[in-house]
């Protein structure tokens, strides 16, 4: 596991959205070999889309030949919503880029058959050819989409309950009014995520702390379904200073001396 | 996989075209967005880019323009040398002329105005004012405003006293003076003559929009017909008793709490400096912001030079931005633009852009019930809107149904290059 430890926010941001670029870029996509980018929605995932259409208007990016899966959507919320992540992705990246509407997938939580609609979206990921680069976000309780304390950590895409505390910290956005807050999910499962090719995780804040010292330090554990990409080949975790304080002196120092190592994943002939 | 049961399906026929870099008034604000179209309607794009999965036929760079919705104007006598009252005979034509000259001020509705005429003349000239699709031939027409002749003799400005009604047999009146009760919009009338609160009430019924003016009405007659179908006041301060503190009269209806809840009774105001005092104008918007229409009262003589016109059956004489009934110091309707208009409105009141913009779009389209249609940039609108150049509000451009009906030369930098892009319209086969 790759443990990159950044300044703030900003810093995590910029950095793994010229990662994301990068590593479109280097893939050459084509219509015939198509790029395929697993996607989160969330609070620090929003600076890297931002960072991501200002690299594309800068002509350094082109998404034309990028394929997208999103993590995650509510269920029964309607599409349309300004708390669904349909609208989210929309507003947010989509229409600031030149990604094709026909190669955006997001889960449908309003599909008549939810268990066909999460069984549909796996065969999808197949056909695209596997996810190249998963990028998710990870909640203070060190879940990775909706897979909340306790998921089985080889699950597959399904329907999801909601943690009450996830509820609860979801009301802010629902006029506090725990009635109106989606109490279920559709997501990828952890399994559907290790599958990836490569997994880029975006951790940031002093509230995550704990989930990241649990990701890194701690062994594998369903109560922290991030815990489980210490087992895949290629994670890569970018933190800020913030998210780091419940680690190790002996850890953060070990990962801050490979910095040298790491700041060449993003360097670029081209000057992303 | 990405239709969802509760997305509505946006795209209508004809091209979708996408405006970008522009600044767009929507929900009571200038946003930063851009604005969808697809053939003669504003589409949602997020809708159409995960339902239908397509991308825009065309995208236009707006280079930094304003867009709001086209302007709507209900009080315009006529232009361009053409009077809807007098030029009886040609009105086919002048309401052609007219309609397509005020696409230069960015008006893509109106309502055609008559002044109080002979019975004849309304025979003659409604049936040419029925409601009319707009496009590249002119703005839309939403039916005629009869202004009179049911008023009051003693505030009748500029209108000929030969023609006056009073509702002798109420509603009856109304058909047997203006026949073509079917191409009326909105009228004008005294809400204290006898039988005036039964024809209100009929008027509603109807779909008829009452406005209360040329009058002597005290605030209690005002308050009796708003209660009872009224919902406008014609030009505001004119052709009605002035503001006194014990009984304010008609203008003391901006005040009123004897009204039904909720209900907004606009008014409208020729901003043009002349009609009402800047700081008149300031009173009456500061008390009641969300009631203001701007219309032009536009006559005969907008858009041409000074000299000596007809309105009605009277002679009037232009000097400068001012129009009086010739050797009087009546005036007899003005020559101003609505883009002008606006542009002094916002000036005089420093309220802020969207106020303005709100009070000549918005506030008539609510007045005449068809804000679902037009007055907004909302999803589903018909696609009638103007170019504006930030800071000064010249007209760019204007559109109607999603065409460019108007542009002006003088902005050539400015006016937008379309290009073809690449268009995916395929359609999707994900389930």
């Amino acid at each position: 596991m790759r443990l990159l430890i950044l300044e703030d926010d900003s810093q995590v941001t910029e950095w793994s959205a010229k990662y994301v670029a990068k590593r479109i870029r280097d893939f050459n996509p084509t219509p015939e070999k198509p790029f395929v980018l697993g996607l989160p929605t969330g609070g620090t995932p929003l600076g890297m889309y931002k960072n991501l259409i200002i690299l594309h208007k800068a002509g350094k990016v082109s998404f034309k030949n990028v394929i997208t899966f999103n993590m995650d959507e509510y269920v029964g919320l309607p599409r349309e919503h300004h708390e669904s992540y349909h609208h989210y992705m929309w507003s947010n990246f989509f229409k600031h880029v030149d990604i094709q509407p026909q190669n955006v997938h997001i889960l449908n939580g309003n599909a008549d058959n939810l268990a066909d609609e999460c069984d549909q979206y796996e065969k999808e990921i197949t056909k695209a050819g596997g996810i190249e680069l998963f990028v998710g976000g990870i909640g203070p309780d060190g879940h990775v989409a909706f897979n909340e304390p306790g998921s089985s950590l080889v699950s597959r895409t399904r329907v999801k309950t909601l943690a009450h505390d996830t509820i609860i910290a979801n009301a802010r956005f629902f006029d506090n009014d725990l009635t109106q807050v989606p109490k279920q999910a559709l997501t990828v499962g952890v399994g559907t995520v290790m599958d990836a090719r490569e997994v880029m995780i975006l951790i940031t804040g002093a509230h995550k702390a704990p989930a990241l010292y649990k990701a890194i330090e701690e062994g594998v554990n369903h109560m922290w379904t991030v815990s489980a990409f210490q087992q895949h080949p290629r994670t890569l975790m970018i933190c800020d200073e913030d998210a780091t304080l419940e680690l190790k002196v002996k850890t953060v120092k070990y990962f801050k001396n490979l910095w040298g190592v790491h700041s060449k994943l993003i360097d670029d002939p081209v000057n992303v | 996989m990405v239709n969802m049961k509760n997305s509505t399906t946006t795209s209508g026929n004809g091209p979708i075209v996408k405006f970008h870099n522009c600044l767009i008034l929507r929900n009571h604000e200038l946003i930063n967005d851009e604005l969808w179209i697809s053939g003669s309607n504003i589409i949602d794009p997020e809708s159409l880019f995960y339902n239908e999965k397509i991308l825009p036929d065309q995208v236009v760079d707006c280079k930094g323009a304003i867009i709001s919705p086209g302007f709507i104007d209900v009080q315009l006598n006529g232009g361009f040398g053409v009077d809807f009252s007098y030029d009886v005979d040609t009105v086919n034509v002048g309401i052609m002329t007219v309609a397509k000259g005020i696409l230069a001020h960015g008006v893509t509705s109106f309502c055609p105005t008559l002044v109080s005429s002979h019975p004849h003349v309304y025979t003659k000239v409604l049936p040419h004012l029925k409601r009319c699709v707009g496009g590249k031939h002119g703005a839309e027409v939403l039916g005629a405003h009869v202004e009179g002749p049911f008023i009051n003799p003693e505030k009748k400005g500029a209108h000929d006293q030969a023609t006056m009604q009073t509702f002798k047999n109420g509603m009856e009146s109304i058909r047997e003076v203006y026949q073509h009760i079917d191409s009326i919009c909105m009228i004008t009338l005294a809400p204290e003559l006898p039988n005036a609160i039964k024809v209100c009430i009929e008027l509603n019924e109807i779909g008829v929009i009452v406005s209360v003016g040329h009058s002597m009405a005290n605030i209690a007659q005002g308050e009796l017909a708003v209660n009872n179908g009224a919902s406008f006041i014609t030009h505001l301060f004119n052709a009605m008793l002035p503001f006194h503190h014990r009984d304010p009269g008609l203008v003391g209806l901006l005040g009123s709490e004897n009204l039904p809840p909720g209900k907004i009774i606009y008014y409208g105001i020729i901003a043009d400096g002349n009609h009402t005092h800047p700081s008149t104008t300031r009173i009456a918007y500061r008390s009641y912001p969300k009631g203001i229409v701007l219309v032009t009262d536009a006559c005969s003589a907008m858009g041409l030079s000074n000299g000596v016109y007809h309105i009605g059956q009277q002679v009037i004489e232009v000097t400068g931005t001012k129009a009086f009934v010739q050797g009087t110091n009546t005036l007899a309707g003005s020559v101003a633009t609505m883009v002008s208009c606006i542009q002094y409105f916002w000036a005089t009141t420093k309220c802020t852009l969207v106020e303005a913009l709100e009070a000549a779009t918005l506030h008539p389209a609510t007045l005449l019930k068809i804000e679902k249609h037009k007055g907004t940039l909302a999803f589903g609108s018909d696609a009638d809107f103007v170019f504006l150049k930030p800071n000064t509000l010249d007209v760019i451009s204007t559109w109607i149904g999603g065409q460019c009906v108007y542009q002006n030369d003088k902005f050539d930098e400015l006016i937008t290059t379309s290009e073809n892009c690449s268009v995916s319209k395929k359609k999707s086969s994900n389930s």
